[in-house]
């Protein structure tokens, strides 16, 4: 259990907020939790969690901001968290959880954090946790195996690469395509580069971002593609010479950013139904604002 | 002897079909069995998967043939170095000891990172930067360190008189190790060396850390596709083909070699027992 938790108070007061100004009207990403939930009894007490009476959570371990930020300077980091510490509540993701949290009844006390691996939320049997989140985004395929909720964010696909590379320019879809490019197998990014993007060679496929900024970094690829608020990160923190080349235009579908629930979990109803209120309310723009800000401006790359 | 083996026969296969099938009646009959086939046993997502990662497997037999090749040579010269005697050679003989006790010593995924990130990160001028090379290196270096331990095996299994006799007729140290003792150890280690092979083989999808979509990592690319564990059962089924008839080829040339030290007397095909063994069961 962590010890020392200090959460900043924002984004409670947020979903507090929210909870209170939730009203009519639906956003396109509520419209489907709407629908399935009329009288779902979404209390604390009457909630099937895997612990009772409180919340776990499930995020990867190491998290990286802006989803989960490191605890601050002479702050006690929590184990067994190596860089971002989720029970500080700050950054996106963290933030998001404890706004659902707070919708379900869920104090900020009453929520446990775990760390899974990306592998881990999907495998079959029970499941240690009641929501896992993790810029995991929603496929079809992916909410036959799980129970995927509503989007929380609705991410662009960024290109990183280095300073002073033919790739540092680029405008076009076109002058990417000739550039051999490296993608985290676990990401939709890796669909986008095959799909949206179709380069002329094979991409270079890693366990996770960090082993494709360690082959950005060895020039054994030109450039590499992520979700756009991970590509700040990785060039304000991971790599000295890396550029933000740009954003990608949006693919056919919407990508979007889901909870990952058990199967059939009796939570998914509530927990859609906390999102459609945190999206009514405006408290999850707020959240988008406070942390990804610096996703605007970036200069798109035109297909 | 007949008798006796058919008898054998009966029981074996009475017992081997009650074990298995209440391993399957309680494999079954899980609480989970449901969720389990769907997430490993889905039959479309199979057929669907197969012929993308099978066709990846090129990557890996390239690798490892390439690499068996470097590593039975280089293996070879670190077993023959470490073999040298004379005190001049002790500087050969520490470096070989220290050589194989590192590359024993560092798990291989580290070796393949290291290598693969951390030389072509030097930016040196003609030095490659491809992982491939950087994973047809590091596979070597590590099985290297193994298989000349086989080696070494070997040509201490080769009876001192041999290399007495052969040094007494005016051959030198090395030329006593080529004529007489390597190619005596050589034959009673190709199981073993075997044995690293297919060791081999399968650590070949560790070169997946590094960017190399090879069978391991574009099953995994289906399974994270799909959030379905499928694609893992077939690259499971390709080692398995590829690993069970060379398991059981090694096991007969055992059982072959050992029949034919006890001197043919035994005749190793004469009986179902025998027979049994000789596929290593």
């Amino acid at each position: 259990m962590p010890k020392n938790i200090r959460l900043t108070t924002l984004p409670l007061a947020l979903a507090l907020l929210a909870a209170c100004t939730a009203g009519g009207g639906s956003s396109p990403a509520a419209s489907e939790a709407a629908s399935g939930t009329a009288g779902a009894d979404c209390t604390a007490e009457s909630l099937e969690t895997v612990a009772d009476g409180r919340l776990t959570v499930s995020t990867s371990n190491p998290a990286f901001p802006p989803y989960v930020l490191a605890p601050e300077e002479g702050e006690q980091a929590t184990e067994p968290w190596e860089f971002g510490d989720p029970t500080k509540g700050r950054g996106f993701e963290a933030a998001v959880a404890y706004a659902v949290a707070a919708e379900l009844g869920f104090s900020t006390d009453a929520v446990d954090w775990i760390a899974l691996p990306f592998e881990n939320t999907f495998a079959p049997g029970e499941k240690d946790f009641d929501f896992a989140l993790q810029q995991i985004s929603y496929t079809e395929e992916r909410a036959e195996v799980v129970d995927m909720s509503d989007g929380y964010y609705f991410a662009n696909q960024a290109l990183v690469s280095r300073s002073g590379t033919d790739l540092e320019g680029a405008t076009s879809i076109d002058e990417v395509r000739a550039a051999r490019l490296g993608v985290a197998s676990s990401t939709t990014s890796l669909a986008y580069v095959e799909e949206v993007i179709q380069p002329e060679q094979d991409p270079m496929v890693y366990n996770d971002n960090d082993g494709a900024i360690a082959a950005l970094q060895a020039e054994q690829v030109d450039g590499i593609v992520v979700d756009l608020p991970t590509a700040f990160f990785i060039t304000a923190v991971q790599m000295e010479d890396g550029v933000v080349v740009g954003q990608f235009p949006g693919a056919d579908e919407e990508e979007y950013f889901s909870l990952v629930l058990e199967k059939d979990s009796p939570l998914t109803d509530c927990v859609n139904q906390a999102l459609a209120t945190l999206s009514e309310s405006g408290a999850l723009d707020d959240l988008t604002q406070e942390w990804m800000s610096d996703s605007a401006g970036v200069p798109e790359i035109a297909p | 002897m007949r008798r006796y083996s058919g008898r054998a026969l009966v029981v074996a296969a009475i017992s081997t079909a009650v074990v298995f099938g209440v391993l399957g009646v309680i494999i079954v009959n899980a609480p989970g069995w449901e969720a389990f086939r769907r997430s490993f046993l889905d039959g479309e997502n199979f057929l669907e998967s197969a012929p993308r990662i099978v066709a990846r497997f090129e990557v890996n037999v390239r690798l490892f043939l390439i690499a068996e090749v470097l590593i039975l040579a280089w293996a070879l010269v670190l077993a023959v170095v470490r073999g040298l005697k004379g005190p001049a050679l002790f500087p050969l003989r520490l470096l070989a000891t220290v050589y194989i006790d590192l590359f024993r010593a560092v798990p291989g995924v580290l070796v393949i990172f290291l290598l693969a990130f951390g030389i072509p990160g030097l930016r040196l001028p003609g030095v490659p930067n491809d992982p491939f090379f950087w994973g047809v290196v590091a596979l070597t270096l590590v099985y290297s360190a193994y298989v000349s331990e086989v080696y070494r095996a070997g040509i201490e299994s080769v009876h001192p008189s041999q290399e007495a006799a052969a040094r007494s007729l005016g051959l030198t140290q090395l030329q006593a190790l080529r004529y007489v003792v390597v190619p005596q150890a050589v034959r009673r280690v190709i199981p073993p060396l075997l044995n690293d092979f297919i060791g081999l083989q399968k650590d070949t999808v560790l070169v997946s850390f590094v960017g190399i979509v090879e069978i391991f990592r574009q099953s995994q690319i289906r399974q994270q596709a799909t959030f379905n564990f499928t694609p893992y059962l077939v690259t499971a089924l390709v080692f398995i083909v590829l690993v069970i008839p060379m398991a059981r080829f090694t096991d007969w040339l055992v059982a072959r070699e050992r029949a034919r030290r006890s001197g043919g007397a035994v005749d190793a095909t004469s009986s179902g027992g025998q027979r049994a063994r000789m596929w290593g069961l």
